[in-house]
């Protein structure tokens, strides 16, 4: 069980959005990465406005995923990437997603595992519970972490907590 | 122009800079891959709910009798 747990960095997105939140230069001093987001899109659902894709040191190679989605009506499964859902801008105005990733060993030379845990709030029939489960079959350890929307851009006030985990 | 929001968790400076050509691809090949899971999510779901209503229809009862069924 972890027993220290460090702020490393924040990031709240401004007036002109951002397309991509890029936290870099990560120091490996810790056992485990924590990334805390609250984010929404410019973009509307159709427009894919409630998806963002995550990104290890600025590669989308050799990664791997399988989700658990609940819609609101349906409950879907399947294989892709690791990823997180975001409001979209034709939902509930004002809200924002919540979702947390866990990186364990990110600075291992083995292959990386993450989760990623998160849920929109929308006052409507239709919200999205998605838990994303990823590899990146790389050894190098990670020195940054990269969020970017499938469509659009996150909008003022979307904001990204990026904590240190040590087990020591 | 999209813009990219660095954090350095270094110095805790914070920058915003414009995407690259190269990112804006990428982004534009994530987009069209989640749409395209998206589109095979919403084909898979309407394969089920034939499928289930075939079976219903050879069985000769309602959703809710299956329903019932199963319970």
């Amino acid at each position: 069980m972890a027993n220290t747990y460090t702020l490393i960095a924040s990031s709240t997105v401004g007036s002109g959005g951002a397309a991509t939140i890029y936290f870099t230069s990560i120091p490996a001093t810790y056992t485990d990465l924590k990334v805390v987001v609250s984010a929404r899109t410019s973009v509307t659902v159709g427009a894919n406005g409630y998806y963002y894709d995550v990104t290890f040191n600025g590669t989308s190679a050799n990664r791997s995923g399988r989700y658990l989605e609940g819609t609101g009506s349906a409950a879907n499964s399947g294989t892709f990437t690791l990823y997180g859902v975001s409001d979209a801008s034709d939902q509930t105005a004002s809200t924002f997603s919540n979702g947390e990733l866990y990186i364990p060993n990110y600075a291992s030379a083995n292959y990386k595992s993450a989760s990623f845990d998160s849920v929109q709030e929308n006052n409507a029939t239709a919200s999205r519970a998605i838990f994303s489960a990823g590899l990146w079959s790389d050894v190098a350890a990670i020195t940054s972490v990269t969020f970017t929307p499938a469509g659009g851009s996150f909008v003022q006030y979307s904001t990204a907590y990026l904590y240190g985990i040590s087990n020591s | 122009m999209p813009t990219k929001l660095i954090i350095n968790c270094e110095t805790g400076e914070q920058t915003e800079v414009e995407l690259t050509a190269e990112e804006i691809a990428q982004r534009e090949a994530d987009a069209k891959a989640y749409e395209a899971e998206e589109k095979a999510q919403e084909v898979e779901a309407a394969a089920k709910a034939a499928a289930k209503a075939e079976l219903l229809v050879k069985l000769g009862i309602t959703a809710e009798e299956a329903a019932l069924l199963l319970s």
